[in-house]
Parts: C-alpha cells; structure tokens; sequence
C-alpha cells in the first residue's frame, strides 16, 4: 500500500450534468468515488417565508417555481392542502377533479420526459432528447392553452380551477396519449436493448428497498427498490380511486430498473388520462364556496353579494380555522408533500414543504460511493431531481 | 371519531411523556416531552410500523411559551396510515435529540431545521447549514427575521 492519497474535484455548480446549479465535492482514488458531498442552497428564494406574507391564494404561482417542469403537480399538492385546511375536500365539483387528474398527468409525463432526455443526453444518447423534447411542446402547447402560460402554470385553485378547458382540447389530448405509447416504444427502441445503455446503467446505483425508505426515497426511484407504495391508490385524492392503473415496481434498485420503472409509468399515465376524458362530464369547475373561490365575473359585475364576495376575497383572502394539517401527492418525482399550519388569519402561519428531490437526492452519496466517477452522472440523472424544488 | 390506534398504545407505554393528542381533519397529531423523542420515535418504528418518516420541521410560535414546535410527519407503509408528533422546544434551551439513528432520512432534514429555524440537534454527525451560505447570521424561518432580510429597510409596498 504505497499511494493511498486521494483527490478531491469539484463538480458543479456550473457543469450540465448536475441538471442544475448542485455542486458536488468528490474524494476520488483513481477513478473510484471514495466520498461524495452534495451542496445545494444555490437557488434558495425563501419560498416558505414569503408565503407567511401573502394570502393563500397568492401562495399559488410561487408553487409552480418549485419544480418547474412539473408546476401543476406543485399547484394541486398546496391546492389540496389549503382544501384539507378548509374542509372543502368534499365540495370539489366532479369535472375540475377529473382535469386536475388530465393536468397532473400530462404533467407527469412532461416531467418524465425531461428525465429521459437529459439522462440520456448526459450517457451519451442524443437522439432520445431531441425526441422526448418533440413531445414535451405537445404537452407545453396544451399547457399554454388551458393556463396561458408553457411553464409557470398558476391553472389550480382552492376549490377548483382558474378556468374550463378551452373548446378542442379534448380531441387534442386524447390524439396525444393515442401517439404517446407509440412514442415510449420508440424511446425503448433506442436504448433498452442497446448495450452501451445497458453497461452504464445495470447495477449502476443500487439501493435495496430497505436503504431506500430508511433514506426517506419516494416516487418511482423508492417502487424500483421493489416497495410496492402509491399515493394516488393507496391513499387516493382528486378522485385517483376511480381509475383503473397498475403502480409499476420493479426489484433490482439499480439506474436501469429506475429507468424501466419510469417509461411504464408514462404508458400508465396515458391509461389515467384516457379514463378521465371518457369520463369527463359538462358542469361547474369551482366549488360553491362564495367566501373562497372568485365569482364568476359576470356575477361580480351584476349582483351585488358577487361583488362584495370578489372584493373581500382579492382584497383579504380568506381565513381558515386554526389548525394544521399535511397533504401528501404522488407528484413525478416521489411524495410531495405540504405542511401547513393556520393561525386564522389569511395567510399560512407556517408552510412547510416537502420536495421529493431534496430527500432524494440525500441517497445519492451512499449510491455512488464506491463506483465509478462516471457513474455519479447517471446517477444523478436517475435520481431526477430539480433544483428548484430542493433549494425552495 | 375514534382514537388513533396509535395514540393508545403511546399512552400505555409513555403515559408521562404525552402531553396532548389533537384531532383536526381527521389528521392526529400527538405532543410529547422532548426528552423522550428518541424513545418515543424508535417504539413508533419498532412496535407500530411507522418506517418512513415523510418530513420533520419546525414551527416557531413566537410570543409563546414554549416558543418552537418540532414536527415529526409520520407513515407506515405497510397500512397507509399517517401520524403527526410533536414536540415542545423552548427558547432558552432550542436542542433536541436527532432521530437519524431511527430514520436515516432525518439526517438533511434537521440540518434544514437547525439552519433555517435555529434548532440544533445533539448527536446530529454533520450539523452544518444547508440552504443558507455557511457564514449566513440568523435563522430566515424564525418569525422575528425580517422578510427583507437583516441591514435593509422593511418593505414599503403591499404584501398582501
């Protein structure tokens, strides 16, 4: 044992594989990853304290700057919680939870599709990318068109919707998740047989299903370690009971068992989304709750109660009873979760967020310990995780 | 509605340590001394199955005594069932035990708490600031830190 003195590089903030401004400190021997040193904090914008200073319905559009590439997945986990808070759950009208349930889908797949594109791009398989992101401007397209915007989508509200779907968007989704499956096969096409894909993700990465929820790991990186856990069917909201869909686990825990685990759950999201559109009905999108939810304009121009009801609530928002509950959502990346704690007065005493990336990512030292340098960026890649989330 | 199945079991083996159990949206939350956490988050493990432990942060009650609140969102996989604990701190001695050796997963989880609401957590291996820069003053979640931030003059326009 001559040579035992190791080298530590630095990686990031600035580099394209750490999707991201993460910054890892490496301890390498040779090629072989001794330590890793996750640090993160370089996008922190005090999410959590600015909302203690805003109503809750201003509190929306900062959860669409959480994880930006799945913005309605973070609307519906805070919308849902401010619902809990309220005791509305139960007046959300049908047809705004069956296109909660079409949104967030979509959104899945949106989210997934950047996964795919990115932790293709950075093993080296550039075609996959340009691919998943010729779907993605599907998504963001119907995206613009039901919220205005192709990011921040600020499109949920507490009790229900910003707006009804625009006429013709039904057939657009539904001729999208008729394609979409076609286009899954051909991602797999690309890579699943392929053997470079097969030499940098097989066993690359592995966590067992024990290290994984002790780790705190969600989402589909926590069912790839073969734990069989669902929000949407084991503790079901926005009406998830209703639909019929396989939760996709697999047992190997590795970067390739991750990835399998990731495409069958686009397909599923695509059988979700087909059930929901057969089953969406005309009828209202916002609960009947006039003291929390905006009256339609032409009620705020032409009854009194309606303008009373939009001015109150624009100018004052709404206060929930004391109290403090958590809601938890199967979003893209694992749970989402939400925190929130009322005083009675109309903005959150305490908002605590839970993003499924920051405790992921807190797997990734005891993943790559021991492997190749190399390995550190598929892994990352298959953790998925998003900055913005993780900082807040 | 029914007592958590949980929260009797807590009592019979911690009867001194209960402090409070709250029911609210059908959601339970226990409040227990924070001497007894350790104990207290090992037997929910243990005996009664809650392996994850989906979030743990802290909640400052300025003006009140005690003034911090840690909270301990927990989840048994096994039956789907979620359970919320407590825990008192007080200003003048802001320390708790770390759990990281019941879940791992504690471990970014209270750094987070000890950086952003200035709680610290003994036996904690690495309790270094997360978010914040490493040389950063003050705590950003406590209600007495500006929402500007320290050294600028308060925000004029309207929050609200």
């Amino acid at each position: 044992m001559a040579n035992l003195e190791t080298m530590t590089i630095n990686m990031g903030p600035q580099h394209p594989s750490t999707h991201g401004v993460l910054q890892l400190v490496l301890e390498l021997d040779g090629e072989i990853v001794k330590k890793a040193v996750p640090h993160i904090g370089f996008l922190h914008r005090g999410v959590e304290k600015l909302s203690e200073h805003r109503t809750y319905h201003q509190t929306i559009p900062l959860t669409d700057r959480l994880d930006y590439l799945a913005p309605m997945s973070n609307n519906l986990g805070y919308v849902l919680a401010v619902e809990k808070l309220l005791g509305i759950t139960d007046a959300i009208p049908e047809r705004a939870q069956r296109i909660r349930v079409i949104m967030t889908e979509l959104t899945r797949l949106k989210s997934h599709l950047v996964w795919l594109a990115t932790h293709a791009l950075d093993i080296g398989a550039m075609t996959v990318f340009l691919y998943c992101f010729r779907e993605r401007e599907e998504i963001i397209d119907i995206y613009e068109k039901v919220s205005g915007a192709r990011m921040t989508s600020n499109y949920f509200r507490v009790g229900g919707l910003s707006a009804d779907f625009p006429a013709g968007l039904e057939k657009e989704i539904r001729s999208f998740i008729d394609a979409m499956p076609g286009h899954v096969d051909t991602y797999e096409g690309l890579l699943t047989g392929n053997k470079i894909w097969q030499k940098r993700t097989i066993g690359v990465g592995r966590i067992s299903a024990e290290a994984a929820i002790d780790i705190g790991l969600t989402g589909p990186a926590l069912r790839a370690s073969g734990v069989d856990w669902d929000l949407r069917r084991d503790n079901p909201y926005s009406g998830y009971e209703k639909y019929d869909f396989r939760v996709v686990t697999a047992e190997e825990g590795d970067v390739f068992a991750r990835y399998k685990a990731r495409l069958d759950e686009m397909r599923e999201s695509c059988k979700i989304i087909r059930q929901a559109l057969d089953a969406l009905q005309p009828g209202p999108i916002l609960a009947d709750a006039p003291k929390i939810c905006l009256p339609a304009k032409k009620n705020v121009v032409n009854t009194i109660e309606g303008l009373i009801h939009h001015f109150k609530i624009v100018t004052e928002g709404f206060k929930p009873e004391v109290g403090e509950v958590y809601q938890g959502i199967e979003a893209p990346k694992g749970e989402l979760g939400y925190y929130l704690v009322s005083d009675g007065s109309a903005h959150p005493y305490r908002m605590k967020i839970r993003p499924p990336s920051f405790v992921n990512l807190q797997a990734l030292p005891q993943m790559v310990e021991g492997s190749l340098l190399a390995d550190v960026i598929a892994v990352i890649g298959t953790l998925d995780i998003v900055l913005g989330e993780i900082d807040r | 509605m029914s007592e958590h199945a949980a929260v009797g079991k807590l009592k019979e083996k911690f009867s001194a340590a209960v402090l409070g159990v709250a029911e609210f949206r059908e959601e339970t939350t226990v409040t227990v001394k924070k001497e007894d956490i350790v104990a207290i988050c090992t037997f929910l493990k243990e005996e009664l199955g809650y392996n994850f432990l989906c979030d743990l942060c802290g909640v400052d009650y300025l003006g009140e005594s005690p003034r911090f609140m840690v909270v301990y969102n927990l989840y048994n996989i096994a039956t789907k069932d979620r359970l919320r604990v407590k825990i008192p701190v007080e200003e003048s001695d802001p320390r708790v035990d770390s759990v990281i050796g019941v879940w791992g997963t504690a471990n970014w989880h209270e750094r987070e708490c000890w950086d952003l609401m200035g709680i610290s957590f003994n036996n904690h291996p690495d309790l270094r600031r997360i978010l914040m820069p490493a040389d950063w003053e003050g705590h950003p979640l406590r209600k007495d830190y500006p929402l500007q931030g320290p050294g600028r003059e308060p925000y004029q326009g309207r929050l609200s």
